[in-house]
């Protein structure tokens, strides 16, 4: 089984939803990135979600596109994430790791060698913003050669009609996008997403986990019990980007004060238990 | 490598939206639907008879067209000076630049805007570059009585005060865009942003021939009315077809539409000309088919001026509408299979050009058809007197008086 199965099996026992967790490699720098990769399973990240930074992310917000800029500049590459990613499998070897960013970078680094390189790294999936499933036959041969799941986003503007052609296309969880829009600009009613989530399970037998927009424990909380976790993005960068300096460096308090934020979400996401299905 | 080439260079792109490897739909799962949605109104338009006599309406009385075609005398015989006995090509000029709101652009805007009325869309987003496509949104969107909002790149905001100016005029709201190197590759991210979150009403009305699938063939064959006017002009004109044909690439929505209906016609050459900047050989340029490689960006697989490791690089040119790291993927396309031949020009030479124009011609160019100018004078004593070359001018340089001014040491 893999990690990522095999986490959301163990929760499932636990009866609760996973909390996700993204920041992007190399922010501010890839010592003080080192630092908080390897702090967030102790402070209760269920799921690791790696940004790869590029210089174009069309999907994100301002926070986020501030991140990849700092983590650029710092001299993050694919190959140099990957190595982050191999370090934290030396000390943690269950919590899922998954790498998100958008197409251009692994094509340049070469699909396969990437897909080859990231699994033997110690990475569980993919998630590329910019490759739908209409543009997904050149990488999801190599992704399921080297044990990678497909992570897929799902929108609130999949139809119904698009929706199994994503589905088919995904493995591993699927992340749903709670909002019309790019990360960190508005949240949703996430409490009140139960019934969308139930409609979208109909199609498939995937984990869901809810994301875009939740920035409290009570928001990552409401969505974890809706769905089978939530995904925490913004509200992360937005603090680490708030202890920096004022020349962008990385200060004492930056790792501590992400990891107090994950461990504060997590325990909201512990506490919320599921209802039995 | 050694593929058969197809009996017709004019079919693409395919289902996926693609020339030969480029183009494609590389975009979030938010726009996907919408973009099938875009691909869906466009099939139909085209059958749609109402759809296309209204389009049609608007370009004979609103925009002007057809433009004239230009036999270029003076320049003809000013650059015949240089050239050896028995040299030195004809140059006609496809004077787009007499369009209403001054440039080509408004050919496909008038077209996509329709086509979001069709769709029941309700608000209107571009991102621009020199400020041309801007203007010629902001233009149709005042015309049909719909809202409109322009993402330019702060830096271009700058350089192109007289387009900002104009689009406000019209009641278009523009957005100054400060990430990355405030262009336009920058001012397209922000549309795209502001797309997936307004999804619902909003139309994108993409400037070039780049961007997903449907968009490089939509904006390609509503640019083809210039070719297929120049096509039949020239032929009128001359007898028979030209040459060769020169146009400016950026993203190379002009170009693709002087190409395009002459692609089959095995005698014509073409030439794109992609800003060289300061030069080809040095960082700062414009040239992604010349110093660049296949990526994807912007929901197309194309040539791209990249680093080593994938990450996009700043385009440099004087011209705020070539200053764009990719370019179209039909181009990508044509110039793998080597149907058109790339070449670059310098930003000094545009600037020749420019004054050239000026003076031999009464017609004070853009600087993006400055730039396919500038090949033009180096191509035209090189060809035999009898032999023609038809150049897109496709803009007019009334917005970049300001920045040649800057850079010839004048104030004004």
């Amino acid at each position: 089984m893999s990690r990522i199965a095999a986490k959301f099996a163990a929760l499932r026992q636990e009866g609760r939803g996973a909390l996700v967790t993204y920041l992007q490699a190399f922010d501010p720098d890839r010592e003080t990135y080192r630092a908080i990769l390897h702090g967030l399973p102790a402070a209760g990240a269920d799921i690791i979600e790696v940004g790869v930074p590029f210089t174009d992310p069309m999907a994100d917000g301002p926070s986020i596109q501030k991140a990849g800029q700092r983590a650029l500049k710092a001299g993050a590459t694919a190959a140099g994430v990957l190595d982050l990613v191999r370090s934290l499998r030396t000390l943690d070897d269950t919590t899922p790791v998954v790498l998100m960013g958008y197409y251009n970078p692994i094509l340049t680094y070469g699909v396969e060698a990437f897909c080859k390189d990231a699994a033997s790294a110690g990475a569980d999936g993919l998630i590329i913003v910019d490759v739908p499933p209409e543009e997904a036959d050149e990488v999801e041969p190599h992704a399921t050669a080297n044990g990678l799941d497909l992570i897929r986003l799902i929108a609130p503007t999949t139809d119904e009609a698009r929706l199994p052609r994503v589905l088919a296309a995904t493995t591993g969880f699927i992340y749903y996008v709670a909002i019309t829009g790019i990360t960190g600009t508005r949240s949703a009613d996430y409490a009140s997403m139960a019934p969308t989530i139930a409609k979208l399970k109909r199609h498939t037998d995937l984990p869901v986990a809810i994301g875009f927009g939740i920035r409290s424990p009570a928001q990552a909380a409401e969505a974890a019990k809706a769905a089978d976790g939530a995904v925490v993005g913004t509200a992360l960068v937005d603090t680490l980007a708030a202890s920096l300096d004022p020349e962008g460096r990385a200060t004492p308090d930056t790792v501590t004060k992400v990891l107090a934020q994950v461990s504060s979400l997590a325990e909201a996401v512990r506490a919320a238990r599921k209802v039995a299905a | 490598m050694n593929k058969p080439l197809p009996n017709s260079l004019r079919q693409g792109p395919d289902a996926r939206g693609r020339f030969g490897d480029f183009g494609g739909r590389f975009v979030a799962e938010t726009l996907m639907p919408l973009i099938l949605e875009v691909e869906a109104a466009y099939e139909a338009s085209k059958k749609d008879a109402a759809f296309q006599t209204e389009w049609r309406r608007l370009l004979t009385h609103y925009v002007g067209r057809p433009s004239p075609l230009w036999y270029a005398e003076r320049l003809t015989t000013h650059l015949r000076k240089t050239a050896e006995p028995g040299k030195g090509a004809k140059v006609y000029f496809k004077r787009d630049e007499l369009n209403h709101t001054g440039a080509h652009k408004i050919n496909a805007v008038l077209g996509q805007i329709l086509l979001a009325k069709k769709m029941g869309k309700t608000r209107i987003i571009a991102e621009t570059g020199a400020g041309q496509h801007g203007v010629a949104t902001a233009t149709a969107c005042a015309l049909m009585d719909l809202p409109c909002v322009v993402y330019m790149g702060a830096t271009d905001v700058e350089r192109q005060q007289p387009n900002v100016f104009r689009m406000k005029l019209l009641g278009a709201e523009v957005v100054p865009v400060t990430s990355g190197a405030a262009t336009l590759k920058d001012a397209m991210n922000e549309g795209l942003r502001d797309w997936v979150a307004n999804v619902h009403d909003t139309y994108y009305c993409i400037g070039t021939v780049a961007g997903p699938h449907p968009y490089p063939a939509m904006v390609r064959d509503f640019q083809s009315v210039i070719g297929t006017e120049a096509r039949a002009q020239m032929l009128e004109a001359e007898g028979r077809l030209p040459d060769v044909l020169v146009a400016a690439v950026g993203g190379g929505s002009n170009a693709m539409g002087l190409f395009f209906p002459f692609l089959d016609d095995k005698d014509v050459a073409m030439v794109g000309v992609e800003a060289a900047g300061r030069g080809l050989d040095t960082h700062e340029h414009a040239a992604a088919l010349s110093r660049g490689r296949p990526g994807v960006l912007h929901g197309n697989r194309t040539y791209l001026l990249q680093d080593g490791d994938g990450q996009i690089t700043e385009a440099h040119s004087i011209s705020a509408g070539l200053d764009y790291p990719g370019v179209g993927p039909e181009h990508s396309w044509l110039h793998e299979i080597g149907r058109v031949q790339y070449v670059g020009a310098t930003d000094e030479e545009a600037l020749a050009a420019f004054q050239l124009c000026s003076r031999q011609e009464g017609i004070i160019p853009a600087l993006e058809p400055a730039h396919a100018l500038a090949h033009v004078i180096k191509a035209a004593p090189t060809m035999p007197a009898e032999s023609i070359i038809l150049m897109n001018l496709c803009g007019r340089g009334d917005k970049d008086i300001f920045t040649v001014a800057k850079h010839l040491g004048e104030n004004i």
